[in-house]
């Protein structure tokens, strides 16, 4: 049975477009499983996702739950990872803020990754005056360092979550039209593009069917390495007091809050800023994993 | 007398499916004569002239024994071997475009090959260079020594290759499609060049393409591979007689000239493995 | 009937006309050689009569009928183009299955049987319909590309030097399929390519490009007897005959 359906999916003669796909997410399923760094960036990666689904079941105690009784206690068999200066329970506070992290990476990605793919493609496959307004735009965005960029729109919209998202989406998307359009500059020119064209096919057939897929797996492997960038950005803007707003348990707003104890309570700064570089960790892992499944010239 | 011989050269490549022969027990020898292997793509014909020279990278694995002048290329650290590529055998790949150094002047390039294996001042070397480009019939040495690679056509490309190749006076050229990027009308030139040089320096050569007809031309013998064996070793004017099927099969599907043949006739796969 | 007419044709890129008044007829069934070496703008001829190449002054009619600058749904269906290279002209991301519908969803067209009939024409078998161009080999690709081409049920084809990537033995299958093509669906060829011994075996007729014009215009005839008058077309043919040693 099993091997049934391996030999299914490895099939060299696919008798459905079904098959066809499912044997090649196949193929890279198993380059992915073949590099331990990247098992270990998924499985880190899968972590985050359930540990911030099941938030209320794994955390012992409420996140916001006071009890000034309790303040400042060191890591312990009741406490794992201590209590912070108001004598909440650390490692509720870093479990919830898992729900946070994720919630900002995927709604970043969400929103910068299709605005700078489309962006990128538009420009790169008509040129001229196009590609110049929309480059030149980019540049623009480009130019800024990302982090004040994210402060000054921070401090304009005003501070929270969202607009710490949307802050960052904004500096976050000139990056991907780029790499977009560079992507687009070398297939634009290929045989099958015109051969497309000469069937007849709209340019928004071209882009959309033709373009856009072959600069997606690019995409995600930017988008996927680029994620510990954007939850370190998130934790900054938090530490800097426009992100999220107490009480919420984001990671950055937490290790800011730490820094006046650093040097007695090490671990009220500590703990949050691990689960940070872990899950950095996480995503470069599995990006790198599918840098090297998803790109086809590194395939044999 | 024997200048290279190869004796059961095995070039194997890990992939998916387990280790994979590109290059099968191949053996021959060389005098100072001129031989062309001929094969299609996958055939093992390019292997063969990289290993040789011993430019295979891991993962790729070579076993048999390559002698050259008597020096077994194998066993040779790799500073000797570096003497040798160059001085003792060099090879001429197939587009100049990517063999060239776009941002170093084709004068320089080529001062730069003689440089390495020989002591020479700068006027010595001058005038070697200048001498080199005037045998591969560059009418105007001085000016072309100064151009960049991209101010040269393909043809002139080429035979700024074969200058640079040839410099520090080796006794084997391997030449591997040296004129499969070039233009027909540039592609005779290119080659009738390579063979006068090759005869008066008394040089070997390794002709490997996939153009029977043009092997046939400017060898003495040729061997036709094929999934990376030899399957036949004839002399070049022997090739009509030539017996193996495989050899016979594929000088027939060449359309000629003059052809009046309605269908050309394919090679049957089937009796070699199917490829 | 002209299935393919160029007058005074001229075309640039930028500012340097690389095709300078070209003047060709093409009847319908016919099958036609444009020869010459790289930067003769052989190709670009091609580029031009499909709309790839929309900079270009004179007159190009396909079927009668003038076309625009543009390429164009109507004249894809007359007109469709082979390229060189069967490694770049195919999406690496599309099975050959994606490859064929496409066409015809382009022209609103559904199945109905097509893509299993043009696969056995082109001499493919139905297990590959599924299968990705890197499970492919060459010729397999090749095959493709004309399948693709022929979908549409055009008149004419347009040939980008169609086997000069491909093996001796792989070149002879592709141009016997050619040959066969075009007597089983009365097809007109307009075959671009610097081989000449192609032109003896698929045309009647050759036009020799040198610098962006036609020197020459010739019967494949001259290629057995080497009956050329432009001194051009003359060396051409001399470097390209092959006195191989097995030629009877």
């Amino acid at each position: 049975m099993k091997a049934g359906l391996r030999d299914w999916l490895t099939t060299e003669a696919p008798g459905s477009r079904r098959q066809a796909m499912a044997g090649r997410l196949y193929g890279a399923g198993l380059a992915l499983l073949g590099n331990p760094l990247a098992v270990l960036g998924g499985l880190i990666v899968l972590l985050l996702v359930l540990v911030a689904a099941f938030a209320p079941w794994l955390a012992p105690e409420s996140p916001v739950g006071q009890d000034l009784g309790r303040r400042l206690l060191p890591p312990s068999a009741e406490h794992w990872m201590g209590t912070d200066e108001l004598g909440r329970d650390i490692l509720s506070r870093v479990i919830w803020g898992a729900r946070i992290t994720l919630m900002i990476v995927a709604l970043v990605a969400v929103i910068a990754a299709p605005v700078g793919l489309i962006v990128g493609a538009v420009s790169g496959y008509f040129g001229g005056w196009i590609d110049r307004v929309l480059m030149g735009l980019t540049d623009v965005f480009l130019s800024m360092p990302k982090l004040i960029l994210a402060l000054a729109f921070a401090a304009a919209l005003g501070p929270g979550i969202e607009n710490a998202v949307i802050a960052i989406a904004i500096t976050t998307w000139p990056a991907y039209a780029r790499i977009a359009r560079a992507e687009t500059l070398t297939i634009r020119n290929a045989e099958f593009i015109a051969a497309t064209r000469l069937l007849g096919a709209s340019h928004l057939r071209i882009i959309g069917l033709h373009i856009l897929p072959l600069c997606t797996s690019s995409m995600i492997i930017r988008v996927t390495l680029d994620m510990a960038g954007i939850i370190l950005t998130a934790a900054g803007l938090g530490f800097l007091g426009l992100g999220a707003q107490p009480p919420l348990p984001e990671w950055g707003a937490m290790i800011s809050r730490g820094r006046a104890f650093i040097l007695d309570q090490w671990w009220v700064a500590t703990m949050p800023g691990f689960a940070i570089i872990v899950v950095s960790l996480g995503f470069c892992f599995l990006g790198d994993g599918l840098r090297d499944a998803l790109d086809p010239k590194g395939r044999k | 007398m024997t200048l290279l011989s190869v004796e059961n050269l095995t070039v194997t490549f890990p992939t998916a499916r387990g280790m994979v022969r590109v290059v099968d027990g191949v053996s021959f020898e060389l005098g100072r004569e001129r031989l062309g292997i001929v094969g299609e793509s996958g055939s093992g014909k390019s292997m063969t002239g990289r290993a040789i020279l011993r430019l295979i990278r891991p993962p790729g694995r070579v076993t048999g024994r390559i002698t050259f002048r008597s020096e077994d290329l194998a066993a040779l650290p790799e500073r000797r071997m570096r003497e040798i590529r160059g001085a003792g055998i060099s090879m001429v790949m197939q587009d100049p475009r990517f063999s060239l150094n776009p941002v170093m002047r084709v004068g320089d390039q080529i001062a730069e090959a003689l440089r390495t294996h020989e002591k020479l001042d700068r006027g010595a070397l001058r005038a070697r260079v200048r001498d080199m480009l005037d045998a591969v019939r560059i009418d105007d040495p001085d000016r072309v020594a100064g151009l960049y690679p991209h101010e040269v056509s393909g043809g002139m490309g080429q035979r700024i290759m074969i200058a640079m190749m040839l410099i520090p006076k080796p006794a084997l050229l391997i030449a591997d499609e040296p004129t499969s990027a070039l233009d027909v009308s540039v592609q005779g030139e290119v080659l009738r060049l390579m063979d006068d040089l090759v005869r008066e320096r008394g040089m070997g050569l390794i002709l490997i393409s996939h153009d029977l007809p043009l092997v046939a031309r400017y060898c003495d013998r040729i061997l036709v591979m094929h999934g990376g064996q030899v399957l036949e070793a004839c002399a070049a004017r022997d090739l009509h007689a030539a017996t193996h099927p495989y050899t016979k099969g594929l000088l027939a599907s060449v359309p000629r000239m003059d052809d009046t043949r309605d269908v050309l006739p394919v090679l049957d796969r089937s009796a070699w493995g199917g490829t | 009937m002209t299935a393919l007419r160029l007058t005074d044709l001229s075309v640039s890129y930028g500012t340097t006309r690389v095709v300078r008044g070209v003047s060709l007829e093409v009847a319908a069934g016919a099958s036609v050689a444009l020869v010459g070496e790289s930067g003769s703008g052989k190709s670009t001829v091609l580029k031009a009569i499909t709309g790839l190449a929309p900079d270009w002054t004179g007159e190009i009619e396909v079927l009668g009928k003038p076309r625009g600058h543009r390429p164009d749904r109507a004249v894809a269906r007359e007109c469709q183009m082979v390229f060189q290279d069967p490694y770049g002209s195919l999406h690496p991301r599309r099975t050959v299955d994606a490859v064929l519908t496409e066409a015809l969803a382009i022209h609103g067209m559904t199945d109905d049987g097509h893509v299993a009939e043009t696969l056995a024409q082109v001499g493919l078998d139905a297990r590959f319909r599924f299968r990705y161009p890197h499970q492919l080999s060459g010729g397999q690709r090749q095959r493709v590309a004309i399948a693709r081409a022929l979908i549409l049920r055009p008149k004419v084809l347009l040939l980008d030097e169609p086997t000069s990537a491909l093996d001796v033995s792989v070149q002879a299958e592709i141009l016997n399929l050619l040959k066969t093509l075009r007597a089983e669906y009365g097809l007109t060829y307009l075959l671009v390519t610097h081989d000449l011994p192609v032109v003896g075996f698929l045309c009647e007729r050759l036009a020799v490009m040198r610098g962006g014009e036609i020197v020459e215009i010739a019967p494949t005839k001259a290629l057995r007897d080497g009956s050329f008058t432009h001194p051009y077309s003359r060396h051409l043919y001399a470097e390209s005959s092959s006195d191989i040693g097995g030629a009877p």
